[in-house]
């Protein structure tokens, strides 16, 4: 078997007249952390969307250990996205479900154990991501902003996925809650052991979760290599997106 | 020539998006009902969507069909005496009430409650990414949130309408004797014999129809609302138009269906 996890070809994405995805090419080798940065509506986000296979792209492959997402029928489709955990940018919890079925809602759903064993398990893995276990009859609107991340945190690693997608974990935290978060991630992910796609515009967190990096700019890869280097480049591009320059060949488009 | 053009060209477009909008609600509706009959089921599911309907919908549901039989025995002794025809006050209002009333205005008032309900939790589900979750989380959305409702909205509706039939005849019942002078055994005796199970079953079906076309739009428009919470507000006003009007709309469909041979 490949080293290569996941495997992104050519994969474009258009909303109306706007390119948001134009030809990326990525790959993700097992067991390791890819960031990818870009500036707000640089399709991140759509990238994401694609592989978990809510968006249909318009032309492209994406490989998950061999098996295209994208012509895979339904079962099999399925069965990806069993494999696959997602923190999202909001935390996207249940509203109407208190924290402890939020959390083994995967669970329930693969019918892998019973209410009582999810209610269990959920307070096990609320301990893992630093929560006690009582916080589990919380309802999601009593939590703090950093509490849900980790909630969703916790119910993205509760079926133990071989694939970890973060959305923007940090955004919207305090830079210590940020850390806090961080580090919970790449405990996460080391104990899992599983392969990692990051979406993030906090730099020390970038530094933080990934081995690799790559930026996205107008639905592009401009730049690819290790999460270290990030600050020092040499890509001129890559070097103002990362010391948050105003002068530099990246101009913000503020009209259309 | 321009000018007609763009006319033209502007029927075709909203002739279109009409099109595209009823082909989709329709593969919407084919899907959610399909999984009806498919595992897994979502048993909570149902039985919550079946409450915020079915029990949370009676006391509007009962005050709407106790009024509405009111009005009618009221409104029919007053009519009707100018042709000297007080006696069919009781038959006319056990037909309207059983026939069309109850099952309309049942579905409309439930429409407001409940369709607005459902458009905005689902609305609101979709823009916080929800249901994106739930797909990452092995669960299919229109399993798990679009077809427990429709199932609920399926059965609720009829058991609802018996509520309203019963309540409506009651309502006529004690204005005709209390306050119009009947016998309430002649005014009885007169309702039954009237009331045959055709009445009755095409109202009940009738309120089958509605209750899926609530939760329909509901889900729908939820479903496909976007653009936070103006979106949302959107889906809910869209939500509600859309089934009252369609509720009114299959109204005469059924009724020519039952009644006109």
């Amino acid at each position: 078997m490949s080293n290569i996890s996941i495997r992104i070809r050519g994969l474009s994405k258009s909303f109306g007249d706007k390119k948001v995805l134009d030809g990326i090419d990525l790959d993700v080798a097992r067991g390791t952390s890819m960031v990818v940065i870009g500036g707000s509506g640089s399709g991140k986000s759509v990238l994401l969307k694609c592989v978990l296979g809510l968006i249909e792209p318009d032309a492209g492959s994406i490989e998950i250990d061999g098996v295209n997402v994208l012509t895979a029928d339904a079962d099999q489709r399925a069965e990806l996205r069993a494999r696959i955990g997602m923190l999202f940018q909001n935390g996207a919890l249940f509203d109407s479900l208190p924290v402890w079925e939020n959390v083994a809602f995967g669970l329930l759903a693969q019918n892998k154990c019973s209410r009582a064993e999810a209610r269990n398990k959920a307070g096990d893995i609320l301990a893992q991501v630093g929560l006690a276990a009582s916080v589990g009859d919380l309802s999601p609107s009593e939590l703090s902003g950093g509490m849900q991340k980790r909630v969703g945190l916790a119910r993205a690693i509760a079926a133990q996925p071989e694939i970890l997608f973060f959305d923007e974990p940090t955004t919207g935290l305090d830079p210590i809650m940020g850390a806090v978060i961080d580090g919970l991630i790449v405990d996460c992910v080391k104990r899992l052991g599983s392969t990692a796609i990051a979406i993030t515009h906090d730099m020390a967190s970038a530094r933080r979760i990934g081995d690799r990096a790559a930026m996205l700019y107008k639905g592009q890869i401009v730049w690819q290599g290790e999460a270290t280097a990030l600050m020092d480049t040499g890509n001129a591009m890559v070097d103002q997106f990362t010391h948050g320059r105003r002068e530099g060949p990246i101009q913000m488009e503020l009209r259309k | 020539m321009t000018a007609t053009l763009d006319f033209v060209a502007l029927l075709g477009r909203l002739l279109l998006g009409a099109c595209t909008t009823a082909g989709r609600l329709a593969i919407f509706a084919a899907s959610g009902l399909s999984h009806i009959v498919r595992p897994p089921f979502y048993g909570r599911m149902f039985v919550r969507a079946f409450v915020e309907i079915g029990y949370y919908s009676l006391p509007v549901v009962a005050l709407t069909a106790v009024f509405t039989g009111m009005v009618l025995a009221l409104q029919s002794s007053t009519g009707l005496s100018r042709f000297a025809a007080d006696s069919a006050v009781a038959s006319l209002v056990v037909l309207s009430v059983t026939r069309e009333l109850g099952p309309v205005l049942a579905g409309l008032m439930v429409a407001g409650r409940v369709g607005a309900a459902i458009a905005a939790e689902i609305g609101t589900m979709r823009v916080t990414d929800q249901i994106d979750a739930l797909s990452t989380l092995s669960t299919n959305p229109m399993k798990y949130l679009v077809a427990p409702r429709l199932l609920a909205g399926l059965i609720a509706l009829p058991l609802l309408v018996v509520v309203a039939d019963i309540l409506g005849v009651l309502g006529g019942f004690i204005i005709a004797t209390a306050k119009l002078g009947f016998n309430s055994t002649t005014y009885l005796t007169s309702t039954l014999n009237f009331l045959q199970t055709d009445d009755v079953v095409s109202g009940l079906s009738k309120a089958a129809v509605f209750g899926v076309l609530i939760t329909l739009m509901g889900c729908y428009q939820g479903y496909n609302s976007k653009g936070g919470a103006q979106g949302v507000g959107q889906a809910t006003t869209s939500a509600v138009v859309a089934a009252s009007v369609l509720i009114l709309a299959f109204d005469y469909v059924l009724t020519e269906l039952f009644f006109a041979r």
